[in-house]
């Protein structure tokens, strides 16, 4: 891959749902310290994918996945993996903010509390370093103790990038992270995404293509439970060459 | 005959007949007589099964007021405030002091909720956050089984089981007990709480959406700690609600503890000591001595208390669950 190093390497990945396929064969290596959007129709998978990297595919609701993904060079579903140590890498921002029910405060140091961090002092450093990066410190500073569900949903979406970062994870997920947001929180969290790709891997899915250009350093373009088409964002937007990705970009596909 | 959705263009000269919310026009090709007459049965039928459906719901009205007109007679010549606290119970001299009965239910009721509460809760948590899905469909029907077996049924495992149990467990701490005692109707009561708690906390937990289990997993949650700092958490008011319902359930259970509890109408001073529960005073007398003046009178005050008591907890328990409800949503 030209200039970019991996991050996250995806081989042969299958998820089966009984005897439905829901992603099939997928090789992929996501780049490091990147954008990378994943794009396609709804019900193509793009969530499960998503999903797969942090191994929330609950395997009690009959959902099979085959296949190795390697991040920094360890398989997460080697059985001698421990689970939380894997989730731990990765910060997940849902479509809709899941607020933890409790304080502001206690939302963003959930993740140093249960891994370990007790002291104080250095939680408060902590909490108020995360909302700063999250670009949401200003606008609570003064009410760290309310109930975190009293925020706009544009604030929660950014509390949980906060709560995200602090437990310091290499890589980002967004599953439709602005979906529920009006333009202008869309905005805000798109920026921040930006601002944080120096320091992290971001691995974005979203079905708004404009979206895609805004943030994209690399296009991942999934139809059917299949990578059609991956590349950096440039060159797959401007000279697609698959036909199937030519009619999604044109709108011929949604 | 043909049903056609109401459209704007309908509305000249016709006004449109309400069926329950849906705007439609009926358009009968018989004679107008007939459609008149079919207009006149729905608006019986609708009226008619509008009566029966407030028959139940006035009737907790009616008895309440049924036994308060009965319960008259003894508040005329006693002061309530001596009823309640008054420890001396003997009808035929006219002394109907109830706070035996009133600590004896208290007392059982006590034992059961601090031995059903912790296990019930345990459950549920181990089945909404631990247990594979097909354990938690086998488990629930189970669990609702329990509440519906008979409370006779109960009792009798009480008098061969848990009886002989308490017995033995008092005999071990040096103090003497039949047996039939307070603890014995905790346990028994306690058992037939848990349904009650467990499903109902069941169905909270199971409202606590997976996308939030799953931002708390991705923090590198482990199940306990999902379990703990956020379903339980989250739960709060269904859980108070839950609590509250089994609190309902065993303050009126009336066999099962009945035959297990001594009946002594005593207040009772330990674990190991016999009760009185109101219900059992209720069931074992009504009926019997009623020769004895104001004797049916106190009964009839009695269960206008118990009806009250679990009337109120039921409301309360709807009451949060339906902003429990609302807050979740």
């Amino acid at each position: 891959m030209e200039g970019f190093r991996t991050h996250i390497s995806i081989q042969n990945l299958n998820v089966n749902h009984g005897s439905r396929r829901i992603l099939k064969d997928i090789t992929l290596d996501i780049p490091d310290r990147r954008i990378t959007v994943i794009v396609g129709p709804s019900g193509c998978g793009k969530t499960t994918l998503l999903k797969s990297l942090n191994r929330l595919l609950d395997p009690s609701e009959g959902l099979r996945v085959h296949g190795r993904i390697l991040v920094d060079g360890e398989n997460i579903y080697s059985p001698d993996v421990e689970v939380t140590h894997i989730r731990r890498k990765m910060g997940l921002l849902s479509q809709k903010p899941q607020v933890l029910p409790m304080s502001i405060f206690d939302n963003v140091a959930f993740a140093p509390r249960i891994h370990g961090l007790r002291e104080k002092k250095t939680l408060a450093r902590t909490v108020e370093h995360y909302l700063k990066l999250a670009g949401l410190w200003e606008e609570v500073k003064d009410r760290l103790a309310t109930p975190a569900s009293e925020l706009s949903v544009g604030q929660q979406q950014r509390l949980c990038l906060a709560r995200g970062l602090a437990a310091e994870p290499g890589i980002i997920l967004g599953d439709e992270p602005t979906s529920a947001l009006d333009p202008q929180s869309s905005k805000h969290v798109e920026q921040r995404l930006i601002d944080l790709k120096s320091d992290y891997t971001v691995v974005v899915v979203t079905h708004i293509l404009r979206q895609a250009k805004r943030i994209a350093d690399y296009i991942v373009f999934l139809y059917l439970g299949e990578v059609v088409e991956h590349g950096p964002a440039e060159k797959v937007f401007e000279r697609p060459r698959d036909p199937r990705t030519r009619a999604y970009l044109t709108g011929e596909i949604s | 005959m043909r049903f056609r959705l109401l459209q704007k263009s309908d509305g000249v000269g016709k006004k449109p007949q309400r069926t329950d919310g849906i705007l439609a026009v009926l358009e009968t090709d018989g004679p107008a007589p007939s459609r008149k007459r079919r207009l006149i049965k729905d608006l019986a039928a609708r009226r008619f099964l509008f009566g029966l459906t407030l028959v139940p719901g006035l009737l907790v009205f009616v008895m309440l007021f049924g036994l308060f007109w009965k319960a008259r007679a003894i508040l005329a010549v006693k002061p309530l405030g001596r009823l309640l606290l008054g420890t001396t119970w003997k009808p035929s001299q006219g002394e109907f002091g109830m706070l035996a009965f009133l600590a004896g239910t208290l007392a059982v009721t006590v034992v059961a909720m601090v031995i059903a509460v912790p296990i019930s809760l345990l459950t549920a948590v181990t089945l909404s956050e631990y247990a594979p899905r097909r354990m938690r469909h086998a488990a629930r029907p189970m669990v609702d089984l329990l509440a519906g077996l008979p409370s006779v049924v109960y009792g009798v495992w009480g008098v061969l089981v848990i009886v002989p149990f308490v017995e033995r467990l008092a005999s071990m701490l040096g103090v003497s007990s039949s047996g039939y005692s307070i603890l014995a109707g905790g346990i028994v009561l306690a058992i037939m709480v848990f349904p009650t708690i467990i499903h109902v906390s069941l169905e909270v937990f199971s409202s606590v959406s997976k996308d939030l289990r799953d931002a708390a997993l991705s923090l590198g949650a482990n199940r306990w700690e999902v379990a703990k700092k956020v379903v339980l958490r989250k739960s709060r008011q269904g859980i108070i609600a839950a609590v509250v319902l089994g609190l309902s359930r065993a303050f009126g259970e009336t066999m099962a503890v009945l035959m297990v509890v001594g009946n002594i109408p005593r207040v009772p001073k330990s674990l190991f000591d016999p009760g009185y529960p109101l219900p059992a005073l209720l069931a074992n007398n009504y009926g019997e001595m009623m020769s004895v003046p104001l004797y049916d009178s106190a009964l009839m005050l009695a269960a206008l208390i118990l009806m009250l008591v679990v009337l109120t907890f039921n409301v309360a328990a709807r009451m949060i669950l339906i902003r429990a409800e609302r807050t979740a949503g």
